[in-house]
């Protein structure tokens, strides 16, 4: 298994090199520079700036100068916060925008599967109806719908809750985003359980045990769970890829110092920098985590461990 | 061990990590104290609170809370002393002689100098400080070859011959330099700690200011937090003890929260329709004429508007820009029939000619100078027009784009874009054919607005090049009588309309909601509202 581990993270390096080079050559495409402004700049204080940050040389020789910078840990200053370094600005919202995603994961991961566990065993009912409906205008209703609507209700109609993120207290403020990042994939794994909960329910050795006299309570918790949730964990890695780009859409309406709204405002600012620094962070991160799911398959289904 | 407790070590875990992810987040912020802690949105983060690096509006609010120029401007908008409590002009307006208060200090105590501001002013002028404000004072000495770099910054015509008078010598006469003088790029900056931490003065904790807040915090996109400065010369009139800017981008999210509770004053309100937000907010929202203008520009360097006065006036005549502000913008915009917006101090901007007809009047003048111009039923004009991709800008362009249609039989093909793309697109004067820009004012004159159509300006984006008008500039600048410059300002402006290199459509509105319990605020054409003057009722 470690040496399963190492052999992945080894291969991950040119992959995450080929995604840096990418993600350079298109962000210098981009028409537009950082110290663009609709009043314009005498040609003698742009060409300062530009040589001040190195923005005058060739462009293979920024990419190197790059290159050898993120390897010893620097990710460079921003164009646009002068003063601040593109690793102080991500360390900044980072814990942000994992904490929501943390959270939004584990509650749409339990409340997901046990929705769907639940519709599984009463296939065809009502209550499975009812479920798997809720499941699909969770699935059709885009984020930036949801949000905004349950601010309607719950902090300006009602006042339960505050209707944003900074200036707000305490834990209190989590609760609405978390939920809202959370609804959509709540929807799409409640379904999944069903779904591989249902075939896994189907199989010969579930009739088995229930010959042997195993009541479905026990059923479920010793023989179909781990099984069922493969498919699930198949999802994971694209849901923690939604859930962090649909954040940007939160972290807006919310106004959440995230990482989504760092990227998306540094793109429209053209700060290479930063934009560059949370590319390479999102990289890491795809990854890692596709490596996380691969040894967690192990874990769970011992049918895939023999490999 | 077995599976169960490996499940369960994990899920601890996982839940002993959020606790520790929610605790380093920090401490929540509460909002204290009713009385003493204002709220207010901002639609973006500051770039800097550095005076010479900052150039968006939203940073230019910030500046005005935190630090204070030789001179200040009034709740109603106008100009009072600052630092400086007095000042002297020479007959020729060359030399202006500025008497600085003796009780105006800095955060940390250290009193405010004449020196401290001729440092400043030579670090705006240094062309390695990136300054995008720094062409304003081109008539300060010697500044013009400062900017181009055949000078050093200490040719800069400001001297402190003591530390409490300030000298400036000007190069022409400039009757707006007092107006100038309250501009955040001419703030001071304390020198001890600029020289101490270079680019990294005005982070939170270094930054030293010498206005009647001083900050305490900054967590970039998020929110910053200002608190009274003890030592501002002027601190006993002060009576919001604290102020919270918090950076909201979505002008809905300031709207819902502001309805909640949670904010104060927002700096801008969502695209509804003026009628409905006055039935919901009342009193409390703000609606006022603002410095700006919206319009549409002609790329002059390629066909077809290319020496086409003709075709470019047709154009702009058969745009009804009462039906637009009317029906489609629907903020209490003011229809453009000028270039500077009217309101501006010393000024009465001449109007199009066309200005007094009626909308069907211009159409047919429209029409026949379409004609005129060589185009018709069977030769129709195809052109493009560039905005950029918004929901209210996109309304804008479908509605013209319909009106010179339905008027001229004109094709146009509608290209949204990103800002940035748009503006470089504009400079570049490549593929653009008429665009969409606009122009806010930095001060009250109208030299701020036709400054912009002078040939050189890198803020001129249609390529107008008019040695007239530019001669008229000229002229204007080197009067000292107020009353002969307005006219030759008001000249050149009637002259540069006649050639339409530009249409202008609408003046822009300033909107707010500010809550009830806000008192001090004022309504200014500049739009700027200092947390000084503000406070707030039990």
């Amino acid at each position: 298994m470690l040496r399963y581990a190492l052999l992945r993270v080894l291969g991950a390096i040119p992959t995450l090199l080929l995604v840096i080079v990418l993600a350079f050559l298109m962000v210098h495409a981009a028409p537009g520079g950082p110290f663009q402004d609709p009043r314009g700049l005498p040609p003698e204080t742009l060409k300062a700036l530009q040589e001040a940050y190195g923005l005058d040389q060739p462009l293979l020789v920024q990419l190197w100068r790059y290159l050898s910078h993120v390897v010893r840990g620097d990710f460079g200053p921003s164009y646009h916060y002068v003063g601040y370094s593109v690793g102080e600005l991500i360390r900044g919202t980072l814990p942000v925008s994992l904490l929501l995603g943390t959270l939004a994961i584990l509650l749409a991961v339990l409340a997901g599967v046990a929705c769907g566990t639940l519709a599984a065993l009463r296939r065809n009912s009502a209550l499975d109806r009812l479920l798997m409906g809720i499941a699909m205008t969770g699935i059709s209703i885009p984020v930036f719908v949801v949000a905004p609507v349950l601010v309607l209700v719950f902090a300006v109609k009602l006042h339960w809750l505050p209707a944003g993120w900074t200036g707000s207290g305490g834990l209190a403020r989590l609760v609405l985003p978390v939920i809202a990042l959370a609804l959509p994939q709540i929807a799409y794994i409640a379904r999944l359980t069903r779904a591989g909960m249902i075939d896994v329910l189907g199989s010969d050795y579930i009739r088995t045990a229930r010959a042997q006299g195993l009541g479905t309570a026990a059923i479920v918790r010793y023989h179909a769970f781990r099984p069922a949730l493969v498919p699930v964990l198949s999802y994971l890695g694209p849901a923690i890829a939604a859930i962090l780009t649909g954040a940007v859409v939160i972290e807006e309406v919310f106004g959440i110092p995230g990482l989504g709204e760092l990227f998306v405002r540094a793109a429209g600012n053209r700060d290479y920098m930063v934009v560059l620094g949370v590319v390479v962070l999102y990289a890491v991160l795809v990854v890692a985590l596709n490596l996380a799911v691969d040894i967690l398959y192990g874990v769970i289904d011992p049918r895939v461990r023999r490999r | 061990m077995n599976r169960e407790r490996l499940t369960l070590i994990a899920l601890t875990g996982i839940l002993l990590l959020s606790i520790f992810v929610i605790w380093s987040v920090g401490p929540p912020t509460l909002r204290e104290g009713a009385r003493s802690v204002l709220t207010r949105g901002l639609t973006s983060d500051p770039e800097s609170l550095d005076p010479h690096k900052a150039r968006s509006v939203q940073a230019n609010e910030v500046l005005r809370d935190l630090d204070e120029g030789l001179l200040s401007y009034s709740a109603g908008g106008e100009l009072v002393p600052g630092v400086a409590q007095s000042w002297q002009i020479s007959p020729d307006g060359l030399i202006y002689t500025f008497t600085l208060r003796p009780d105006a200090r800095w955060s940390n105590g250290d009193p405010v100098t004449a020196d401290q501001f001729v440092f400043s002013l030579r670090r705006l002028v240094t062309p390695a400080t990136g300054a995008f404000y720094a062409e304003l004072l081109g008539n300060i000495e010697n500044v013009p070859e400062i900017l181009k770099g055949a000078a050093p910054p200490e040719d800069l015509g400001v001297a402190a011959p003591d530390p409490h008078t300030l000298v400036i010598r000007l190069a022409q006469p400039t009757p707006y330099l007092l107006n100038l003088m309250a501009l955040p790029s001419t703030f001071p900056v304390h020198p001890a700690t600029v020289q101490q931490f270079g680019d990294a003065f005005a982070r939170p904790g270094n930054l030293v200011s010498n206005g009647a807040y001083k900050l305490d915090a900054w967590q970039p996109g998020s929110m910053l937090t200002l608190s009274r400065n003890a030592h501002y010369w002027n601190n006993a009139a002060t009576a919001i003890d604290k102020v919270q800017y918090l950076v909201l981008t979505d002008e809905n999210t300031q709207l819902n929260r502001f309805r909640a509770g949670e904010l104060d004053i927002t700096d801008t309100v969502p695209p509804k329709d003026a009628a409905t937000l006055r039935t919901e907010f009342g009193g409390e929202l703000h609606m006022a004429p603002y410095l700006g203008v919206y319009y549409y520009g002609f790329n002059l360097t390629v066909a077809p508007f290319k020496d086409n006065p003709a075709l470019r006036q047709a154009l702009s005549m058969a745009i009804d820009r009462d039906a637009l502000v009317a029906n489609v913008t629907r903020r209490g915009e003011l229809a453009a029939y000028s270039w500077v917006p009217p309101g501006v101090a010393h000024y009465r901007p001449p109007q199009f000619p066309y200005a007094m007809l009626d909308q069907q009047q211009r159409d047919a003048r429209a029409m026949q100078l379409y004609r005129d111009a060589g185009y018709g039923p069977d030769k129709p004009l195809h052109i493009e027009l560039r905005y950029v991709a918004s929901d209210t800008e996109k309304l804008v362009a479908v509605a013209i784009q319909q009106m010179w249609h339905d008027v001229l039989g004109v094709e146009t093909d509608l290209v949204g874009e990103e800002f940035k793309v748009l503006l470089a697109e504009t400079r570049a004067k490549q593929v653009t054919q008429v665009f969409r820009s606009s122009w806010i004012g930095d001060y009250d004159d109208a030299q701020t607005f036709l400054s912009v159509m002078e040939s050189g300006n890198p803020a001129n984006l249609t390529g107008y090049d008019n040695p007239e008008f530019d001669a008229l500039m000229d002229k204007a600048a080197s009067q000292t009588d107020p009353d002969r410059r307005e006219l030759f300002l008001e000249e050149a402006e009637r002259r540069m309309l006649e050639d339409h290199p530009v249409i202008p459509l609408y003046f822009y509105v300033s909107k707010h909601l500010v809550d009830a319990r806000v008192r001090g605020w004022q309504d200014n054409m500049l739009d700027y509202h200092y947390s000084q003057q503000l406070s707030l009722a039990p």
